[in-house]
């Protein structure tokens, strides 16, 4: 069987602060992270791979040449190639550009049975990447899956998480999955794989690489466009209550009581 | 609209990288070069002191948008009933079409359906599009995508808005490929700009730390996912009429690539955080599972519901299903009480707009107390059997 991963590498949005002067992001010494739900995808394509012998996993990113780090995590943990795709042309791409990079990417390397994506970035968390991929390879896709239960010849059988409960899905293959965190529990590196994780190459790719146009990719094959972003007012700190518990209680669900909240 | 440094202006500050939200902009001998991280955010030209950073028009492709009219809701329906987040969209899908000056429609899926056609006018839609298929019984990627795809090629409408649940943000990916559109996800601000009519998408992105307006200028429909809980409902008018347009459907053998085996409800304590008018989340501070004994009893006597922060859910204290925030619920009740929450960003994106939110919490200096309407420093242990005390 032959797995590709779609991963993303994102800043740690867990410790993003606010300047609380300016109120603006304070960007310096947040760390670069594998995506928290690739990082279920990567595990369960590397989990597939133990239990059917034969199985390749390949990993597939679009992200500037820094990317390369996050990419090395994957083979540390048991990807057997990784691919970035980067370039200048890709720069400013919405959803619907980088699906168009990331599908070019896996058809050059000749498409496979499963692919296996996150649910979403936790820096943009549009979700759209992945079944949009799908869309444009021509595979089925399934979002939310918090398990695959059985692989057959011709198709799988996963669970797909809904707001209230999960459905049991049959799909053909080849198909797209997006990995919710219920899917498993991500494997850590060891020391031995960190090490051979640099003995292998990470292969660069640019749009001329995947037989895309420049004009098919980044900001000029981007329907949308950012107009403007801003960092949301804050609401203004409330009234501190003060006194003895009991008294601290009394005040509070007075005045709830008194702007007919309660 | 790209951005772009002008290399004559520049001198080399660096304000802008120091600024950059995505990291995407470094210095290349004393000048600033925009890498391809770029979202196009703009946040650099207002940072840029001397006026060296512009955005550019570069001639985006487009459709002719001049065909396109009307706002489309996609009405949700599971197991025949209307979810909410459709009928907050037709009252914010009635606002947009308002101001546009043109129709509102729903786009209905369903196999014997026809019975939701009527609360889709009531709730305010003025035509509604009706498929009806064994097939499209209950939610299907192939299905759904193709008829409503096909619907979306004859009608042209110019906006289409789906609610952001696991059915709408697989539906609308999906849709937005097949017309080769563009699709902003999770909005929770949607605007008619006065002058050209085209759709203004405020989204939440990077965690909730960062708010973006996003445009779709050159291609149409412009489509939105919104956030459920986020809009008004609309008052239902019983009696209302509108116009009942059905869609063909025929499906060819293999063209549904999933088959749905089965469906399982429910497996945990039926949560509905969205509609709760007084919701009661218990966060780390609880210090164990057991915790969330006190955090009900208190939900119970209001008759609210139990909310949890992302790491009470991550240490599997309690369900995902109770979470708050950016990758949990996004809540709007009359009182939110967050006990033992610190508050951390993700979170306060998901609560911010409760009516009141009152915080109960050790650390006085913890964020939460920054949004909070009423602030109580101390034990919570101590704190809620207090007020059950005074609520009798």
């Amino acid at each position: 069987m032959k797995i590709i991963v779609c991963a993303k590498q994102v800043p740690d949005t867990n410790e993003v602060k606010i300047d609380p002067v300016k109120g603006t992001l304070i960007r310096e010494g947040v760390p670069s992270i594998l995506n928290p739900d690739d990082a279920n995808a990567l595990e369960e394509a590397l989990a597939l791979k133990e239990k059917y012998p034969g199985t390749t996993v390949s990993v597939i990113s679009m992200g500037p040449p820094q990317a390369n780090y996050m990419l090395r995590e994957c083979l540390a943990l048991g990807a057997d190639d990784a691919y970035l795709l980067s370039s200048r042309a890709f720069g400013g791409a919405d959803t619907c550009a980088t699906s168009t990079t990331i599908a070019a990417g896996i058809r050059k390397l000749g498409g496979c049975d499963i692919i296996l994506a996150g649910r979403q970035a936790i820096d943009g968390d549009t979700a759209q990447v992945g079944p949009q991929t799908a869309q444009r390879l021509g595979f089925p896709s399934v979002t939310y899956v918090q398990k695959i239960r059985e692989i057959k010849e011709k198709s799988v059988v996963v669970e797909r998480q809904l707001e209230d409960g999960y459905e049991v899905i049959e799909v053909q293959i080849p198909c797209l999955l997006t990995a919710v965190k219920e899917l498993n529990e991500p494997r850590y590196m060891s020391v031995k794989s960190i090490e051979d994780a640099y003995k292998k190459e990470i292969t660069v790719w640019g749009e001329s690489d995947v037989s895309l146009a420049p004009e098919d990719c980044g900001l000029k094959a981007s329907p949308t466009q950012v107009f403007r972003s801003f960092t949301p007012p804050p609401k203004g700190r409330g009234e501190m209550l003060s006194g003895t518990v009991p008294e601290m209680a009394s005040a509070l669900i007075a005045k709830l009581t008194e702007k007919h909240a309660l | 609209m790209a951005v772009r440094i002008i290399a004559e202006k520049c001198k080399g500050c660096q304000k802008c990288v120091k600024n950059c939200p995505f990291t995407a902009i470094t210095m290349q001998e004393k000048l600033a070069v925009i890498g391809p991280g770029c979202t196009n955010c703009g946040a650099c030209i207002d940072e840029c002191p001397f006026g060296a950073i512009e955005k550019a028009d570069d001639g985006a492709r487009g459709v002719d948008i001049s065909l396109y009219r009307d706002v489309w809701v996609f009405a949700e329906q599971r197991d025949g009933a209307l979810m909410n987040v459709s009928v907050e969209l037709l009252g914010e899908g009635a606002k947009l079409a308002g101001e546009i000056g043109c129709k509102l429609c729903a786009v209905l899926c369903g196999e014997n359906a026809g019975g939701l056609i009527d609360e889709l006018f009531e709730y305010g839609a003025d035509k509604v599009y009706y498929a009806d298929a064994p097939e499209l019984k209950s939610y299907n990627t192939d299905a759904y995508t193709k008829v409503i795809y096909q619907a979306i090629v004859k009608y042209k409408p110019e906006i289409v808005l789906l609610g952001a649940t696991h059915v709408g943000r697989d539906l609308g990916p999906c849709l937005a490929v097949q017309c080769g559109t563009g699709l902003t996800a999770d909005c929770t601000k949607l605007d008619i700009d006065p002058e050209d009519k085209k759709l203004m998408q405020t989204r939440p992105a990077f965690g909730g730390n960062l708010m973006a307006t996003i445009l779709c200028p050159n291609h149409r429909p412009q489509m939105s996912t919104v956030r459920p809980g986020v809009m008004e409902k609309p008052k239902r008018r019983p009696g209302a009429k509108g116009e009942r347009v059905d869609l063909a459907v025929s499906f060819k053998d293999g063209e549904i690539r999933e088959r749905v085996l089965e469906v399982v409800k429910g497996l945990t304590e039926q949560v509905s955080l969205t509609d709760a008018k007084i919701i009661v989340s218990g966060g780390a501070g609880l210090g164990g599972p057991d915790g969330f004994g006190l955090i009900k009893q208190l939900a119970d006597r209001l008759g609210g519901v139990v909310g949890a922060s992302r790491a009470t859910v991550d240490s599997g204290w309690i369900d995902h299903s109770h979470q708050v925030g950016q990758t949990g619920t996004t809540v709007k009740p009359q009182i939110y009480f967050a006990c033992g929450i610190s508050g951390a960003i993700q979170h306060l994106a998901g609560m911010q707009n409760s009516g009141y939110i009152v915080a109960i919490n050790k650390n006085e200096n913890a964020p939460i107390f920054e949004v909070a309407d009423y602030g109580i420093v101390g034990d919570l242990y101590k704190v809620i059997p207090a007020i059950l005390e005074v609520l009798g």
